[in-house]
C-alpha cells in the first residue's frame, strides 16, 4: 500500500491494466505525451507507446465514436472525454450507440467501453467546467455509471470498469483529485498523501460495480450522497454535532438500493445531496426509490439539498456550491421536525 | 446609410420539380475509360482530378475500356450479376410482405444494387462493413441465409434480433455486417475506429464504412475524415450519393458547391468518383482503395453515383417531390441491364439464363417467405422477455426486479 493522490490511483488504474492487457489502449484530448490536463495519463505513453496510448482531435463525438469502433473490433478502450462539460457533442455516441449495441445485436456485436471525464466544480471554472451531468447517463439503459469519492475507490472502480464488458461512464469528481475537500473553500486544503482513503494497494484490485460504502454510521438520518459532497456531509455532521449515517452510492446505475433502503429504515430520516441541480438530477430518482422502499418508515418528507437549477456561475460559485452550511441547516430541519 | 444591396436568402433548389420533365443537361458524364488509374500509393495532392470527374468502365455498346477495366474472374462475374438480381428478387418480395400486412416497413435498393454487391465481392474474409440501410447487398452476395433476413424483417419468432431492430436493421458479425443503426452517419466513425484498432494490433483486416449523400452533413462524417486524415487507418469511406435523401435533393447537403468525394481532398485523404450503376468501376475502384488500405497506405474516400430509383422506404412516396419519370431519365442507366447486357456481350451470360435466373430467384424468395411467415408475422412470435435481455450482459437488479413487475 502507498499513499496516492485520487490522480494517481486513476493513473495507476490504467497502468496496472494495461500491462495486464494489451487489448487496454487509454486515448483523448492532451493524454498521450503531455499526460493529461489533469496528469492523470502521465508517463503512461512513454511505458506503453503511442500506438496505445495518443492525442486525439477535439473532436468529442470522434472519440467516443471511434473507441466504440475499436471496442467492437475487441479492444477496451479506456478514453478521457476532458472535461464532462464537453461531452455533449458526443452524447448520441454514447446514447443511441455504446449503450445499444450490444443489444440492438442480440449480443452480435459489444462495445466494452470505458469513458472518464472530470465532473463538478469548486475550481473556478465556471458553466463550462464545473457541471455535473451525471442523470443524463443514469437515464440511460445500456450505461454503469460510477462516481468514486477516495483514491482507494477510484483505482479499484476503474480496473473494474476497463474490465467490465458494457460501456462505463466513470465520472471523476475534480474537486477530489488531490484531497477530500471538506467544503470550505478559504480553509488550507488536504491532501490525500495524508488522508487514510488515500492509502491504496499498488497492485491489481478490482471493486464490485453497483456497491455503496457507509462512509459514516449514525442513527439520527441518513445522507445518500456521492463524489466531492461525501467529503462536505462529513464537514456538516461535525459541525451540527447530529448522528447522520452518511451512505457514499459509488456507483449511481445500477443502484445499491438494499444498502440506502436498510440505512433509511434505521434512521427513518433522509437526506439526498447532489452537487449537480435538483430538477430530474439523480436526486429525484433516489427520493422516488427510497419512497417506494420506506415509506412505512419515513417519519419526516425526504430533503434534497442539491446546485440550484441554474447554469453554474463563475464569481457566485460558493453561493452555488451546496456547502457545509446549507447542508447543516438542512440536517437540523430534518431532525427537528416532528 | 451604406450602399449594400439587401441581403439575400438562398435555398438550394432541384432543377425540376414533379409535373417537369426530368432535366439532368447539367449532370456531367465523361465517356467511359476516360479516366486514368494512379497507383495505389498515389498522395492525394496528385489526383485531385479523381473527385470531381467519373471513373466509368463499361461503354454504351456495353464493353469494358479504359485503365479501369480489369480482367475479373468470371465466377466473380457471374456471381455478380446473380446476386444483383437476387437482391432485386428479395427487394420485390418484402414490398410484397409490408403490402400485406405482415411487415410495417421495408427499403429497397434498386438502381444501387451493384455499389453494395460489386464492394463485398471485393472484400476478404474478416474485414468489417458498417452499412447503412440500403446495403443489403452485402449479405445478399454472401452465404447469410436469406430466411433470417425475412425474419428480421417480419419480428418473428426466428428473428435473430428478438424484435428489438426495425425492420432492415440488420447484424451479423460472422459476415462483416456492423449491426445497421438508424441514427444516420454514426457507424462511419465506427469504421474508422475498427480500422485504427486493426492497426493498433498489426492485423491484416480492413474496415469499409458506408454513408448517405445526406448524411454526409453529419458531424460523424467530419468526425470520421478528421481521424482517417491524423491515423491514416485501413478504411474504405464510401458515399452513396443516390440523389435523393427522403425528399431532400443533393444540393441540400451542399453537392451543388462540389462534389461529395472533394470532401476528403481537404484532409489530405485521396478521393475518387465513380459511376456506381457500372458493376465493373465498382469492382476495380473498391480492389483499388482495399488494396491501398491493406497495404498500409491509409484511407480513401470512394463516392458511388446513383440514383435512388425506389422510394426511400415503404412509407415514403416520391411522386410528392420528384418527376415520376425522372428514374428512366437518369443518365447512368440501370446496373443490371448494363452488366447483363456486358456479359452477354462477353459470352457469358445469356437472355434466356437471365430469365432463369429472375425465375430462380422469385421461386426462392417466395419459398423462404413463405418459411419465414411460418415463424410468424408482424412482431407475432417474438417473446416479451426478450425486452430485458441483452441490456448489459448480466441482468442487474434493477431489470430483474421490472421483468418480475412485468410477469415474464
Amino acid at each position: 500500500m502507498v499513499q496516492m493522490t485520487m490522480i494517481e490511483a486513476i493513473r495507476s488504474a490504467m497502468d496496472v491494466t494495461m500491462e495486464r492487457d494489451e487489448d487496454v489502449v487509454v486515448f483523448g484530448e492532451d493524454v498521450g505525451y503531455f499526460g493529461g490536463v489533469f496528469r492523470c495519463t502521465a508517463g503512461l505513453q512513454k511505458k506503453y507507446g503511442a500506438s496505445r496510448v495518443f492525442d486525439s482531435p477535439i473532436n468529442e463525438s470522434g472519440i467516443v465514436g471511434a473507441g466504440i469502433g475499436m471496442a467492437v473490433y475487441g479492444l477496451r478502450p479506456c478514453i478521457e472525454v476532458q472535461f464532462a462539460d464537453y461531452i455533449y457533442p458526443a452524447y448520441d455516441q454514447i446514447v443511441s450507440e455504446a449503450a445499444r449495441i450490444r443489444y440492438r445485436s442480440a449480443g452480435d456485436f459489444t462495445a466494452p467501453i470505458t469513458i472518464r471525464s472530470p465532473v463538478g466544480g469548486g475550481i473556478f471554472g465556471g458553466q463550462t467546467h464545473s457541471q455535473s451531468p451525471e442523470a443524463l447517463f443514469t437515464h440511460v439503459s445500456g450505461l454503469k455509471t460510477i462516481v468514486p469519492s477516495t483514491p482507494y475507490d477510484a483505482k479499484g472502480l476503474l480496473i473494474a470498469a476497463i474490465e467490465d464488458d458494457d460501456p462505463v461512464i466513470f465520472l471523476e469528481p475534480k474537486r477530489l483529485y488531490n484531497g477530500p475537500f471538506d467544503g470550505h473553500h478559504d480553509r488550507p486544503a488536504q491532501n490525500w498523501t495524508t488522508h487514510p482513503l488515500g492509502n491504496v494497494p499498488e497492485g491489481h484490485y478490482a471493486l464490485p460495480i453497483g456497491k455503496a460504502a457507509i462512509r459514516r454510521e449514525g442513527s439520527a438520518v441518513s445522507i445518500i450522497t456521492y463524489g466531492t459532497m461525501c467529503f462536505v456531509a462529513e464537514t456538516a455532521v461535525q459541525e451540527t454535532g447530529i448522528d447522520a449515517e452518511i451512505i457514499d452510492l459509488r456507483t449511481l446505475l445500477p443502484l445499491d438500493i438494499e444498502t440506502i433502503a436498510a440505512s433509511v429504515k434505521k434512521t427513518g430520516r433522509c437526506m439526498v445531496l447532489h452537487e449537480a441541480t435538483l430538477t430530474s438530477g439523480f436526486g429525484a430518482e433516489l427520493s422516488a426509490q427510497i419512497q417506494e422502499q420506506c415509506f412505512y418508515s419515513l417519519e419526516v418528507p425526504i430533503e434534497r439539498v442539491t446546485g440550484w437549477d441554474t447554469p453554474y456561475p463563475h464569481a457566485q460559485e460558493w453561493q452555488y456550491f451546496p456547502g457545509p452550511e446549507r447542508v447543516g441547516r438542512a440536517l437540523k430541519d430534518l431532525v427537528e421536525a416532528a | 446609410m451604406n450602399d449594400y444591396a439587401p441581403l439575400s436568402f438562398k435555398v438550394p433548389e432541384p432543377p425540376v420539380r414533379p409535373g417537369d420533365e426530368p432535366d439532368f443537361s447539367d449532370f456531367e458524364v465523361p465517356k467511359a475509360g476516360t479516366v486514368r488509374k494512379p497507383g495505389i500509393d498515389s498522395d492525394a495532392h496528385d489526383i485531385k482530378d479523381l473527385a470531381t470527374t467519373m471513373i466509368r468502365v463499361l461503354n454504351r455498346e456495353g464493353d469494358p475500356v479504359g485503365p479501369w477495366a480489369e480482367d475479373i474472374d468470371k465466377d466473380l462475374l457471374l456471381h455478380g450479376l446473380r446476386s444483383m438480381l437476387r437482391t432485386r428478387a428479395f427487394d420485390e418480395r418484402m414490398m410484397t410482405l409490408q403490402r400485406q400486412g405482415k411487415t410495417s416497413f421495408y427499403m429497397k435498393c434498386t438502381g444501387e444494387e451493384a455499389i453494395a454487391i460489386g464492394h463485398q465481392l471485393a472484400l476478404s474474409p474478416g474485414d468489417m462493413n458498417f452499412p447503412t440501410y440500403r446495403q443489403q447487398g452485402l449479405l445478399l452476395c454472401q452465404d447469410y441465409p436469406v430466411i433470417d433476413m425475412i425474419c428480421q424483417i417480419l419480428s418473428n419468432a426466428r428473428d435473430p434480433l428478438h424484435g428489438r431492430q426495425l425492420p432492415v436493421l440488420y447484424s451479423s458479425k460472422k459476415h462483416g455486417f456492423f449491426t445497421i443503426s438508424g441514427n444516420l452517419g454514426t457507424q462511419y466513425i465506427h469504421a474508422v475506429g475498427w480500422a485504427m484498432a486493426s492497426a493498433i494490433k498489426g492485423d491484416t483486416k480492413i474496415a469499409s464504412a458506408w454513408i448517405g449523400d445526406g448524411s454526409t452533413a453529419e458531424n460523424d462524417f467530419h468526425a470520421a475524415l478528421v481521424n482517417a486524415s491524423v491515423y491514416q487507418p485501413p478504411v474504405v469511406l464510401n458515399i452513396v450519393n443516390n440523389q435523393w435523401a427522403i425528399s431532400s435533393f443533393q444540393g441540400i447537403a451542399g453537392g451543388d458547391q462540389a462534389t461529395f468525394a472533394e470532401r476528403a481532398l481537404g484532409y489530405g485523404i485521396p478521393s475518387l468518383r465513380v459511376d456506381g450503376n457500372d458493376f465493373m468501376a465498382v469492382h476495380a475502384v473498391s480492389r483499388w482503395a482495399i488494396e491501398r488500405a491493406r497495404r498500409n497506405l491509409g484511407p480513401t474516400m470512394i463516392e458511388w453515383v446513383t440514383y435512388r430509383v425506389a422510394p426511400h422506404s415503404t412509407s415514403d412516396d416520391p411522386s410528392k417531390y420528384r418527376p415520376r419519370e425522372e428514374s428512366e431519365a437518369w443518365p447512368l442507366g440501370d446496373p443490371v441491364l448494363r452488366f447483363k447486357n456486358y456479359l452477354i456481350q462477353a459470352g457469358l451470360w445469356s437472355e434466356e439464363r437471365h430469365l432463369q435466373a429472375e425465375a430462380e430467384f422469385d421461386e426462392e424468395m417466395r419459398v423462404s417467405a413463405k418459411e419465414a411467415e411460418s415463424y410468424g408475422v408482424m412482431g407475432g412470435g417474438s417473446s416479451a422477455r426478450d425486452i430485458f435481455e441483452d441490456v448489459y450482459k448480466e441482468m442487474p437488479p434493477h431489470l430483474l426486479a421490472q421483468r418480475q413487475k412485468m410477469g415474464v
